[in-house]
C-alpha cells in the first residue's frame, strides 16, 4: 500500500522527463524563446528572471523570518506572540493567487508598472510561515539550562541569543528557508500580476521579468507546438531544480542536527 | 564568622504570590563546602539560584532583602560581572552543542568577547581542565564536539567552563543526580579539590554525599533555613527537631 503513495510522483517525474528531455541542450540554457515557427530557442530569459526573483525573495524573507521565529520562541508565554504565531498560521492559508493580487493593488498599481521587485515581495509573503515555523520549532527543542548555562557565564541575553542560541537553530533556519524557496520556485500565481513576464532577458528589479512557471503558463497555453516543447522543456528544468534543493535540504538537515 | 566570602540578611524569594523563601540569614565561609540539602521543593535550589541572580529571570520571580558577596551588595554589582565571580555547575550536563571542547572551556570569553591570544586560550583551557581532571582524558581531543563526550566527562567540562572564569564560588545544583555512582564520586573527589581555591556551595539530595563532602550543612525545609552548623555537628549532633527527623530519615 504505502509504495502507492510515490506512484503518483514517479509518473509525473517519468512523463515530463520523457517529455522534456528531448529539448534540453546548450542552447537551450543560453538562448532567448525564438518566435513561432523558428527552431530552437532556449529560456534563459527564464531562467535568470527566476533567479533574480527567488533570490531578492528570499533577502527580504529569510532574516525576517528567521526573526519572527526567534521571538515566538523566546516569549512562547507573550500575549502578542500567541497573536503572532496565529498570523503566520492564517497567512499560511492565503491562496496566492489572491496574495498575486493584492501585492497588483499595493505595489504595481501605485508604481504604474509591473515590476520583479512586486513578484518578489509577493513570494516573500509566501515563504514566511515555513521559515518563521521551522525556526521556531527547532529553537523550542533547545533545553533551557543551555541558555542558563551561557547567562550564569555572565554573557549578557542579547549575546546569549545571538551566539548560543540562534547558531543552533542555524539547521532549522536553513532547511525552512530551502524548502520555502523550492516551494515559491514553482508559484505561478502570484506573478501573474506582478512580474508580469518578458520575453527578453531583464536585470532590472524594477521592470518586468520572466520567470520559469510564468513562461511554462504562457508557452503550454499557447496553440504551437515549438512551444510546448519549450514549456515541456522549461517544467523539467524546474522540477531537477525543486528536487536537487530537496535533497540538498535533507542532507543538511542530517548534517547539521545538533545533538543535546 | 570571620572570614566569611558571602553573607545573605533576610533573603525572600517569591514564584508571583507564592513566597518560596522566607527570611533566610547566613554567612558562607571561604574555601569551604557548604551542602545545602532538604526534602524537594523546600526552596534550596532557589536560594542556590538567588546567589548568581539567575532566579530573577524566570517570569514572574522577584526577590527582597541582601546579598553580600565580600563587601559588595550583589543587586547593586554589575551582572556581568557578579556571575564571572560565581560561577555555577547544572543538574543536567549542559555543555554548549555547537561548541568543540575546546571552545566550550574558552566560551566564557568568547562569549563576552574578551580577545585572549592563542597562547592565553590555551593555557587557560588547559589549566581548567587540568582542575577539572578532564585534561588526560580529553588532551587528544581537544577539537571534538563536547556532547561527544560522557555523562560524567561532560559534567566535568562544564565544571572546566565554570572554572575558566576564575570565580570565588562556584555553585553546584545537585551535580551528580544525573550521573552513575562512579562518576559521581570522581566529581565528589574533583570537590574536595576544589575546595582549596575556591568556595563551593552544593545542591544535594544524597545525605550521605553532604556528609561526606561537605564542611558546612545547611537544612532547609519548606522555604526555611532550619539550621546551619558544622557538617559533624549537624549530623551528630543535630540542634533542631526537624533536622533530626530528616537525617535519620522520618521525611524527606
Amino acid at each position: 500500500m504505502t509504495v502507492l503513495s510515490t506512484v503518483p510522483l514517479l509518473l509525473i517525474l517519468f512523463y515530463i522527463i520523457k517529455q522534456g528531455i528531448s529539448s534540453i541542450n546548450w542552447d537551450f540554457f543560453i538562448n532567448l524563446p525564438k518566435p513561432v515557427g523558428e527552431k530552437g530557442g532556449g529560456i534563459v530569459n527564464a531562467l535568470i528572471g527566476s533567479g533574480i526573483i527567488v533570490s531578492c525573495a528570499s533577502l527580504m524573507a529569510i532574516p525576517f523570518g528567521a526573526l519572527v521565529g526567534l521571538y515566538l520562541s523566546e516569549y512562547k508565554r507573550d500575549k502578542l506572540a500567541y497573536w503572532v504565531g496565529l498570523s503566520v498560521d492564517v497567512l499560511q492559508g492565503i491562496p496566492s493567487i489572491v496574495l498575486g493580487i493584492i501585492i497588483y493593488l499595493w505595489v504595481v498599481k501605485p508604481t504604474g508598472h509591473f515590476s520583479s521587485l512586486s513578484g518578489s515581495i509577493a513570494l516573500a509573503i509566501m515563504m514566511l510561515p515555513p521559515i518563521v515555523k521551522s525556526t521556531e520549532e527547532t529553537l523550542k527543542l533547545i533545553p533551557g539550562t543551555i541558555k542558563e548555562a551561557s547567562l550564569a557565564l555572565g554573557v549578557p541575553y542579547y549575546k546569549t541569543i545571538l551566539r548560543v542560541i540562534l547558531p543552533m537553530g542555524l539547521s532549522g533556519i536553513l532547511s525552512g528557508s530551502l524548502l520555502s524557496i523550492s516551494r515559491v520556485a514553482g508559484e505561478t500565481a502570484p506573478l501573474l500580476f506582478t512580474a508580469f513576464g518578458n520575453p527578453f532577458i531583464n536585470t532590472n528589479i524594477l521592470k518586468p521579468m520572466s520567470s520559469l512557471p510564468l513562461l511554462i503558463f504562457n508557452y503550454a497555453g499557447s496553440a504551437y507546438e515549438d512551444w510546448h516543447k519549450l514549456a515541456w522543456g522549461a517544467s523539467f528544468v524546474l522540477i531537477m531544480m525543486i528536487l536537487f534543493l530537496n535533497i540538498v535540504t535533507k542532507i543538511l538537515e542530517r548534517r547539521w542536527k545538533i545533538q543535546f | 564568622m570571620e572570614n566569611s566570602i558571602l553573607k545573605v540578611e533576610h533573603l525572600n524569594a517569591f514564584f508571583g504570590e507564592a513566597r518560596i523563601l522566607s527570611d533566610i540569614n547566613l554567612e558562607i565561609p571561604v574555601n569551604q563546602i557548604i551542602a545545602l540539602m532538604g526534602p524537594s521543593g523546600c526552596g534550596k535550589t532557589t536560594f542556590l539560584r538567588c546567589i548568581n541572580r539567575l532566579h530573577e529571570l524566570t517570569p514572574g520571580a522577584r526577590t527582597e532583602g541582601n546579598i553580600y558577596l565580600f563587601k559588595d551588595d550583589i543587586y547593586r554589582m554589575n551582572l556581568i560581572v557578579l556571575r564571572r565571580k560565581i560561577g555555577m555547575v547544572f543538574q543536567r550536563p549542559n555543555p554548549f552543542p555547537t561548541m568543540s571542547i575546546f571552545e566550550n572551556v574558552i566560551s566564557g570569553y568568547t562569549l563576552n568577547g574578551i580577545s585572549l591570544s592563542k597562547l592565553q586560550k590555551e593555557e587557560i583551557v588547559e589549566d581548567s581542565l587540568r582542575k577539572a581532571s578532564l585534561w588526560t582524558e580529553v588532551k587528544d581531543n581537544l577539537h571534538k564536539k563536547g556532547t561527544f563526550l560522557s555523562g560524567g566527562q561532560q559534567q566535568r567540562l562544564c565544571i572546566a567552563r565554570s572554572l575558566s572564569m576564575k570565580p570565588d564560588i562556584i555553585l553546584f545544583d545537585e551535580p551528580t543526580s544525573s550521573l552513575d555512582p562512579i562518576s559521581s564520586n570522581k566529581i565528589e573527589e574533583l570537590l574536595l579539590n576544589l575546595k582549596k581555591d575556591y568556595t563551593i556551595i552544593i545542591v544535594t539530595h544524597n545525605l550521605q554525599q553532604a556528609a561526606r563532602t561537605s564542611d558546612y550543612t545547611a537544612f532547609f525545609y519548606l522555604g526555611e533555613l532550619i539550621e546551619f552548623n558544622k557538617t559533624q555537628l549537624l549530623f551528630s549532633n543535630p540542634a533542631k527537631r526537624q533536622t533530626e527527623d530528616y537525617i535519620s530519615g522520618r521525611f524527606g
